[in-house]
Formats: structure tokens, sequence, C-alpha cells
């Protein structure tokens, strides 16, 4: 028979404003097993971990139910008081009657009653409990970075410096990210380039630091401390070792009518290309798909202009399989699509562009060479109209319903850049709100207003109408003003939304690490842990995880390398020791399970077994509790109840039950 | 082709021409249009308020009634197919609306929004198909510049209305297509004509249509069709210079036909 310790915190006022604590203790008091029962304003508290510690002294006590909050919250807390107290960490259980009662209910009859159920039932399953001991897993000092953009590099140098091996994965042809098409960065207006430049040429020139481009992430398995993953290297058709970079390929490629990616299509580009010029690395890939040589056989002739005899049209795709300590996601973003925004007229005027089309407008190295032109004639525009909030803080389900957050920022970049090189421009900016939180964004902010004399109207606009004579009629309206207003200009540029990058999705499962309903990936705490994924090994950096700037994207970038860090500064974990057993005696042998296992963890074994004083040879099922997780999917599935998942088993659960339903 | 059909009031007095070269058309597509007995006014304007359910009742009854017959329900006036359209959305799935208005309806059995409510040109582009449309036209329009007013009420709410892309739509200038003219894509063609404000302050409509017509007359249109009694009447009070005579689209339709001389009867 256990000794068991019921203590009922009483979270301030967040679970005795709703629960009855005292007669919680009460009811608790008449439980079988229950030789103690206090509760106590702050339970977690170090006053409220030594009342338990005495208990456990004075009553020696060989179980504890703590009934507070969610064990999400505090589990750890308690199990470790209770380790020093000198009780098995998993002789612990936790009654949640904050947030699966108190924080829910109103009425206090109602939400006692809850609690003193949920009590009974952790109090039957602790009269069950065993101890159980963790075991130990090894750790693989190297990382994995997904994602090459400035996200990526950061949380790679950082891990690098720290002295582990890391890769970087990117599956475009160069790293580099969104940051290498933006111009100037806000709030100081420095170039973009100039100063990710360095970064992308520190990143390839680490010894540490080793990046797979034209690469995807393909299949992982394993668990925190030793993933294994193949990467796909995808077939570049060029050589890197014998590639020069001298760019002839490129130039007398006949085939120049792939809209360029890295200038969002505005320009056309060959079938073999370097994204941009300062690539790393600086060597082109052909993309097959529009390559003529690879649509009919005939041409080759960057094969022929290439001195090096780079080109290599056999390439095949390469797997490469890698083993990780740590994951880190930093997948990044891209514009919406606006198919579903017709009344801003984008797919009917070339002049109609979004905002990252305009950073490559505005970019020396852009389509335009960085004039500021109308994408239609080529004329100079007089009359620039800014529309935020396109798909942003969106409820009409057309757009998403989160703020960007980086559009007010950059639309006033963008404003007072264009203000500055051409005076003679007329700049109009339409906002719901002007959100500019973050050192030195709304002093930049107003110098746009107050020294850049852009015009900054409250309210949005309904329609943007392409007339006849090419001009663009914005409709839109002064909410300050109280008028509707019809504007002429030259060119009018969309506040796009961003999203997560395409393919977020596919790579989130691959890591069974969760996405929210926007497909940002979801911190393990949205406060206390905000670069962990809730799967332990999986890191977060950059706007995979929620919109950001590029200052916050880089401070991101390094906590999850600080964390990445810190698990691979182990040598060893501790691993659950919730595992599933299987009952040898029980088990058929059928596979059921290991068909239903996620991770790969069961397998078969021949085993002599004795059998009621029957010695027999049987097939039975044996869990590797390294790569077990303790989902339960198989103690469900066992057609004769022979697995069982420790400290969670069939008897536990089902004590439970009868707990409550008593 | 059997379709009850749902006329409303403004179809038998101001707006008849939208109802008499409809059937006449109707007639020569091979679609029996039949009207439904007793069908009473839609009140012309969908009533918002979430506790308003005497004047949803006529719109229930004409849906029930379609539904008895088992037949989609057809509609002609844009502000009609608004309202009855949005009150069958509002008893498949608002479940306090449907209740109270069934209890008042006091049916053998409830109505939970069964039946499909059809606008004579989604008739025309879904269940006979423009290509069809185009073979039995006699009297092509020819080198007519027609621009196509939809207005507000066809297209918006979208998600409820499904009637097309609210912001860019293309449905009557398919329509105009099929009967042989040229269609003209002028911005304003999704605008709001100023509805009964036209009753209050017939300035502001008239400042409304006249930036419409113009914007039609600016992409080089010669004349606008529409759906709407509403809409025409607005329109034909535009301040503007230019010529811009208004129709409903039957009427193009009835003439493409062959059958817009046809005796009534």
């Amino acid at each position: 028979m256990q000794r068991i310790g019921v203590f009922v915190c009483h979270c301030g006022s967040n679970i005795a404003a709703t629960v009855d604590v005292e007669k919680v203790v009460e009811y608790a008091k008449l439980e079988p097993g229950v030789v103690h029962a206090e509760d106590y304003q702050y339970m977690c508290s170090e006053a409220g971990q030594m009342k338990i510690a005495e208990a456990v002294k004075d009553k020696n006590l060989t179980g504890i139910v703590v009934c507070s909050c969610s064990p999400r919250m505090h589990e750890t807390t308690f199990r470790n008081a209770a380790k020093r107290a000198g009780i098995n960490p998993y002789m612990v259980e936790i009654a949640n009657i904050r947030e699966h009662c108190s924080w829910i209910h109103k009425d206090i009859e109602e939400g006692t009653e809850k609690a003193v159920i949920l009590a009974r039932a952790a109090i039957a399953k602790v009269n069950l409990n065993a101890p159980l001991e963790p075991g130990e897993s090894r750790v693989t000092k190297r990382a994995l970075v997904i994602g090459g953009g400035i996200a990526g590099i950061q949380t790679a140098l950082d891990i690098a410096d720290a002295g582990y091996e890391v890769d970087i994965v990117e599956k475009t042809p160069s790293i580099g990210g969104r940051m290498s098409q933006l111009d100037k960065t806000f709030p100081t207006l420095d170039c973009s380039a100039c100063i990710l430049t360095p970064k992308m040429v520190e990143a390839a020139a680490h010894e540490k630091v080793n990046i797979y481009t034209y690469s995807e992430v393909d299949k992982v398995s394993g668990f925190v401390g030793d993933f294994t993953v193949d990467i796909k290297k995808k077939a570049r058709s060029v050589d890197m070792d014998k590639c020069t970079g001298c760019g002839v390929c490129s130039e007398k490629c006949p085939m120049k009518k792939t809209p360029s990616e890295f200038n969002r299509g505005l320009e056309n580009r060959s079938a073999i290309y370097t994204p941009f010029a300062q690539a790393i690395p600086n060597v082109p890939v052909i993309d097959r798909e529009n390559c003529i040589m690879f649509k009919t056989g005939k041409c080759g002739v960057c094969s022929k202009v290439c001195q090096a005899g780079a080109i290599d049209y056999e390439q095949q795709d390469e797997i490469i399989t890698e083993n990780y300590g740590a994951i880190v996601v930093a997948t990044g973003f891209d514009t919406i699509k606006l198919d579903d925004f017709d009344e801003y007229a984008y797919n009917q005027s070339k002049d109609v562009i979004t905002s990252l089309e305009l950073e490559r407008v505005m970019n020396a190295a852009g389509p335009t060479k960085g004039h500021l032109e109308r994408l239609s004639d080529g004329k100079a525009p007089k009359e620039i109209v800014f529309i935020q909030c396109v798909g942003s803080r969106d409820v009409t389900c057309r757009g998403k319903e989160y703020c960007s957050k980086i559009c007010c920022m950059y639309t006033a970049k963008h404003a007072m850049l264009i203000r500055d090189k051409y005076p003679d421009v007329n700049v109009t900016v339409f906002y719901i709100d002007v959100r500019t939180p973050g050192k030195n964004f709304d002093e930049f902010y107003r110098r746009a207003v107050e020294e850049y004399q852009v015009n900054y109207i409250k309210g949005q606009v309904g329609k943007v109408m392409p007339q006849a004579d090419g001009k663009l009629l914005v409709q839109g309206v002064d909410l300050l003003d109280n008028r509707q207003i019809l504007k002429e200009a030259d060119m009018v540029v969309l506040a796009t939304a961003i999203e997560p990058e395409a393919g977020v999705r596919k790579i989130a499962t691959m890591l069974t690490a969760s996405i929210d309903t926007n497909d940002f990936l979801t911190e393990a705490h949205p406060k206390l842990r905000p670069v962990e994924s809730p799967t332990a090994g999986v890191f977060l950096s950059g706007v995979c995880q929620g919109p950001k700037d590029i200052p916050e994207t880089v401070a991101q970038a390094g906590a999850a390398a600080v964390k990445a860090i810190g698990l691979l500064a182990k040598d060893k974990l501790m691993t659950n020791p919730c595992t599933a057993k299987a009952d040898e005696l029980l088990c058929n042998g059928c596979s059921t399970c290991a068909n239903v296992c996620p991770y790969g963890a069961i397998t078969y074994e021949e085993k002599e077994i004795n059998d009621h004083g029957i010695r027999e040879n049987r097939r039975v099922a044996a869990v590797n509790t390294a790569l077990c997780q303790g989902c339960g999917a198989c103690t469900v599935t066992c057609p004769s109840g022979a697995m069982d998942l420790q400290g969670f088993s069939n008897r536990q659960i089902l004590a439970e039950v009868d707990a409550i339903c008593r | 082709m059997t379709y009850s059909y749902y006329p409303g009031c403004t179809l038998k007095t101001k707006a008849k021409d939208l109802d008499v070269y409809a059937r006449r058309a109707a007639i020569a597509l091979g679609i029996e249009l039949e009207e439904i007995e007793e069908w009473q006014c839609c009140g012309g304007v969908y009533p918002l308020a979430t506790d308003e359910i005497a004047s949803k009742l006529s719109s229930v009854r004409a849906l029930n009634a379609a539904k008895e017959k088992g037949q989609d329900l057809v509609t002609m006036c844009s502000a009609c197919h608004h309202v009855i359209k949005r009150v069958n959305d509002d008893m498949a799935n608002v479940s306090d609306i449907q209740m109270r208005a069934n209890n008042y309806m006091e049916l053998e059995e409830p109505y939970q929004g069964e039946t499909s409510v059809i606008h004579f040109l989604e008739l025309l582009r879904d269940k006979v198909g423009f290509d069809k449309i185009k073979e039995k036209v006699v009297n092509p329009l020819t080198g007519r510049k027609i621009g196509a007013y939809y207005g507000c009420l066809l297209l918006r709410p979208s998600k409820v209305m499904a009637f097309d892309n609210a912001e860019n739509p293309s449905i009557m200038e398919e329509f105009i297509k099929a009967i042989g003219a040229t269609p003209v894509v002028y911005p304003l063609r999704n605008e709001c004509c100023g509805g009964y404000i036209s009753l209050k302050e017939e300035e502001r409509t008239q400042d409304m249509v006249t930036k419409i017509v113009e914007s039609a007359g600016g992409a080089q249109a010669e004349s606008l069709i529409t759906a709407c009694p509403l809409c025409l009447y607005n329109l034909n009070k535009n301040n503007s210079k230019v010529d811009m005579p208004v129709y409903y689209f039957t009427e193009l339709l009835a003439e493409a036909l062959g059958v817009k001389e046809e005796v009534e009867g």
C-alpha cells in the first residue's frame, strides 16, 4: 500500500477563487492510500516545495499528488522536488485543477466537485505507480539548419563559433534568402547586400559550416540528440569543383525566357543561371525544366563555351545521410499570392506591384538598374500610392488574419527613399493603423511624415482602376476626414502580407514539429520557450515561427543557436522512462504494434518462453526504449493486451476512469 | 429543363421587359420556367438584423415551394436573387433562424435550405451553356460594344452569393460574347449604383452612376446591360455627357435569339 501525500495549490486566486481548496483537502483525506493532505497558496514556490519535502520526511510518503496547474507547466518542478526529498520522480502525479477546472468554470460548487474528482483520479493512479528510472542516449555533436536566409546563416555561424559542426540545407541555388532581395534596410537605411554578403562569405568560409545549396531535407528519423536525416542534393548539372564562376554559360545560353525568381519575375533569366551576382556558391545551376538540352537533347551551348569543362548533363540527384544532435528550422517566408485581390488590379496592370517587387525596382542590380520607373512604359512616375495591409489583418478569408508586422516600416522606408531621391514625386500611403514599435522605429516613421512630407491617409483602398491613358485611379476613403478619395496615380505599391514559405508543412511533418493554422511553426511555450519547438531537439529561427523584421530575426537566430548549443554541449541525454513494454507471456507475435509504431521502435525476437511451466520458442515483440517516445499507439492496437506503457499502464488509466466514475 | 421561377414585384410592373424577354428567350432555349404560385415580395432588401424573421418568410415560402416540386429556383432580378439566396443560406446554416422560421411556417417537413437558388445568368452559363446559346443565336449582335454592369447585389457577399469573382467577374462578359457582341471591360463595372439612396439623396446616386457611365464610356462601351431594375433606373439618371443606353440582359438575349418581337403568350 502506498503512503500518499496530497498537496492542493491555491495558485493565488487562480484556483482558490473557483475551487474550495479546503474541501478538496478534506475529501482527498478520505481516499485510499492518502496519509497526508494540505493546501497552500503557491505550491510551486520555495516554501511550497519545502512543505512537500517535510511531509515526505514526517509521514514517510511513497507517492505524491499535486493538485495545481497543467503538468506542462510544473510537472518537472514537482518531480525534482520529490527527487530531492528522496522519492522517485515518477511517483508524482499532477491533478490539473487550473486549466482543466478553475479557469473554465465559474460556479464554485461545480468547480470544487470537479477538482475533487480530478484529485481522486490522480490518487487512484499513484496507488498503482511504480518507480521508473530514465535511460541514457547519446548526443551527436552536429547541427542541421534548414534554410539559408539570414536566420539560418546567423544560427549556423553562432553554433559553429561555439565549436560544433553545422550543415545548412538551402533549397535554392544560393544562400542569402529574402534579405538578399532587399535594397535598403530600416531603420538605418544601410544597404541590405552590404551587411548580408559578408555574413554569407563568413558562413561559406567557416571551417565548421558546411553548406548544401539546391538541396532539400528528404527524410528525418531518430530523436533529440540523435536524428538521422536524408538530404537530397538536386542535380546542379554543373560540377562545383570545376566551375570557376566566370558566367559565360549564362551569358551564352540561348534560352532566356524564364522569369527570374530573384527579381520576382520582373525580368527573365537564362536556363543555366546564378540567381544573383553575389550568390554563394558562385556556381550556376541548370533549370532542367526550361533547358533546351534537357527538353530536346539539342543545344549544349553552355557545355561548348565552358572553359573549365564543368557542365555535366548526366549529373544525378544525390542523397546524403547524416546524423545530427539538433535541428534548427529557418525556412522563412514569401509574400502571399494576390489572385484573390483583384480590386487592386495587380493582375491587370504592370504598374501595380508588391513591395518586394519595388525592392527589386529600387535596387541597382534589379530589372530597372535602380531607376524608379513604371514597368508598363518605363516612364518616371509622379504620383505613387502605397496600400498597406494587403491581405494582412484580413477577415474576409482571402488573406491572413494576422498582422505581417514588417509592412508599416518598409512602407515608410520606401516612401522616404523615393521622396529623398525623387523630390518631385508625390507619395501617398493608405493605412489602417501605423504600427511602429521597435527601437528607433517610430522616429523613423515620423521622419517620413514630417521631414519627407509623405502623405499618410488613414483608410483603406476599395479599388484600383487602370485607365485608358495608362494611369491608375485609386478609390479609397479618408476615415479621419470622412470622405471618399479618388486619386490618380502612376504606380501603386501593395504592402502584401507575408506567409510561411511553401514546403514548411512538409518539413514540419517530417520533424513531427507542430504548426498553427497559418502554417507558422509553434513554440514550446509562447512566452518562456519561444525558440524551441514542442518536439525535443527542434529549434525555430526567424519568420518560420511568426512575422519578424531583420533585427528580431537575427536575435531569434542567436537564441535558437544557444538552445542548440546547450543541447550539443551535453554528452548524454536522459530518456523518458515512460516507454512501451511487451508482456512476453501474452504476446502472440502478430506484428500489429510494429506496423503502427511511428518511431520504428518495435522489433521481434525468437525467444524461449516459460508459459506456466510449458517451455516453447515464440516470436515476441521487443521495444527499443531509446527509440520509443511513449505515444501509446501500440498499447491500444495490441489485440492481446500484451503491450503496456510504463507510467501509463492500462491498469493505471482504468483506475483513473473508475475513480472519476465513482 | 423545368425550373421554378420567382419573378418578383418589379418584374410585373416597371421592369416588365426583364421578365418578358427572359420568358421568350427561355422558350427558345428549351427551358421551362414555372412561376411559383402565390409568391410574395422578397422585401427588396436582405434583412440584416439577425432577429428579423418575418421579413425572411416570403423567401422561405418561395424556397419551400420549389423544394416541394423538387426544382431549382430561378430568379431574374438581382435584388430578389440576393435576398432569396441569403435567406436560403441562413436557413441552411443559422440554426436559430432556421428554427424560428420553421416554427412560424408550420410546414409538414421543416425547410432547411435544401433548394438551390440560381440566377438566370447562372442558368444560362451552367445549365444551358454559353456554347449552346451561341449555336442558337440567329441574330448575332456583331460589332456592338457592350459593357456589363454587375452592380453589387449579384456578387457580394461573395462567399454566400458564390456567383463569380466579386472583384473581377466575367460571367456577363461571357454572355455578351455568346450573343455575338464584343464585351467591354471597364473598372467600375462592379461598383454600387447607389441603390435606394436615390430616393433620399438623388444627387449622390447621380454622382455614383455618372462615374460608372463615364468609366464605361472611357473604355469605349456603347451600351450597358444589367440584371437589376434598380440599377437600370439609377443608371438612366446619370449626369454624364456620354450617351449610354442601358438594357436588361434578357432583352439582348431575346434579340439575338430572334424572339424579341414575338407576340406575348
